[in-house]
């Protein structure tokens, strides 16, 4: 079962790894973006662990819904209302319970991410995070190594893709050759799921 | 009219400038009179470009009369983000409703529109309205 410690190691994984990554993906996101990604979503994760350790919510659905909330207020980009609406929705699903399952889990982020899909309007190929998340989600039954393997293969794979959402999408046949920088922020957050499962020695 | 409640309207830009420019624009082409209540909401919290929730919720409870508020948005995350507020519930007035309209021409209209003392539904119509205007 997973418990309210493991969803802040993710949070807190999450925003590690963002961190670490930063300038990767600031720089993913300079010639098809508008090279504010990393440092979005850097400013984003740190508010997150910030306010985790502050209000200490102690339930799983608690911890994705403040969590959320605070991408929402303080990233600034595109990525913060889609993340937001991620969490949220995810925290939303998971309840009240103190402890949920890996199948819970994989219940909860599947409605989360459909919330995003129905907010941004993007669909799988549309060269967006949904091309991580799909695939991690779909994966998610056969473990968080499984997802993690796919959401970056996923991400890889937005890279000979023509954008059709958000401002790369305005570069048309010029969107081709770049990874998607939000599919590998996604991937971030998958991986970082793999990793708080494997500090917990599940 | 004097006690007629107006709609409120808000301007969401990714820059301070532009979204402040537009509402003075709009309300200077009302020709004065009624003071129909307009906030911008442009740029991040420190400045910089980008979309700012609380700026959003600022700005639309300090224009709402009870009438409805009626949120114009430029592009990707202004309009990302005012969905967002509005799909979470509680962060908006009551009666606040994303207007899908272009924004300069929009704002223009629905500003003017607000001015007569319409409702919310003839505000969103006639900022909508503004799309099907074609200049060449």
């Amino acid at each position: 079962m997973l418990d309210a410690d493991f969803f802040r190691r993710w949070m807190t994984a999450t925003a590690a790894s963002v961190a670490r990554e930063a300038e990767r993906l600031t720089a993913l996101d300079s010639p098809i973006g508008d090279a504010d990604h990393g440092s979005n979503l850097q400013r984003g994760f740190t508010a997150v662990t910030a306010t985790l350790e502050k209000e200490a919510p102690d339930t799983p659905g608690a911890i994705l819904t403040l969590a959320g909330r605070q991408l929402i207020s303080t990233v600034g980009g595109a990525s913060g209302p889609l993340y937001g609406t991620l969490l949220r929705r995810t925290g939303k699903a998971l309840g009240e319970a103190a402890e949920v399952s890996a199948e819970q889990l994989a219940e909860a982020l599947r409605t989360g991410v459909d919330a995003v899909r129905t907010l941004g309007g993007a669909a799988p190929g549309d060269k967006t995070m949904i091309d991580a998340l799909v695939p991690a989600v779909d994966a998610l039954g056969d473990g968080f190594a499984a997802a993690r393997a796919a959401a970056e293969e996923g991400a890889v794979a937005t890279t000979p893709l023509q954008a059709r959402k958000g401002r790369a999408s305005y570069l048309g046949e010029r969107s081709i050759g770049h990874q998607d920088p939000g599919a590998t922020s996604a991937s971030l957050l998958i991986a970082a799921l793999a990793e708080a499962v494997e500090a917990s020695g599940e | 009219m004097s006690d007629e409640k107006l709609v409120g309207i808000v301007l969401v830009s990714h820059s301070a400038q532009v979204a402040a420019s537009v509402a003075e624009l709009a309300l200077g082409l009302t020709g004065g009179g009624t003071a129909v209540p307009v906030a911008p909401a442009g740029g991040t919290e420190d400045g910089g470009l980008g979309t700012s929730a609380e700026l959003i919720s600022a700005a639309a409870a300090s224009v709402d009369r009870g009438a409805g508020v009626a949120v114009l948005t430029d592009l990707g995350s202004a309009v990302l983000t005012v969905k967002t507020l509005l799909a979470e519930g509680d962060e908006l007035p009551d009666g606040t409703r994303l207007v899908d309209a272009p924004f300069v021409e929009g704002a223009v209209a629905a500003v003017v529109t607000a001015a007569t003392g319409a409702d919310l539904a003839a505000v969103e119509a006639a900022a909508a309205e503004a799309y099907t205007y074609r200049k060449v």
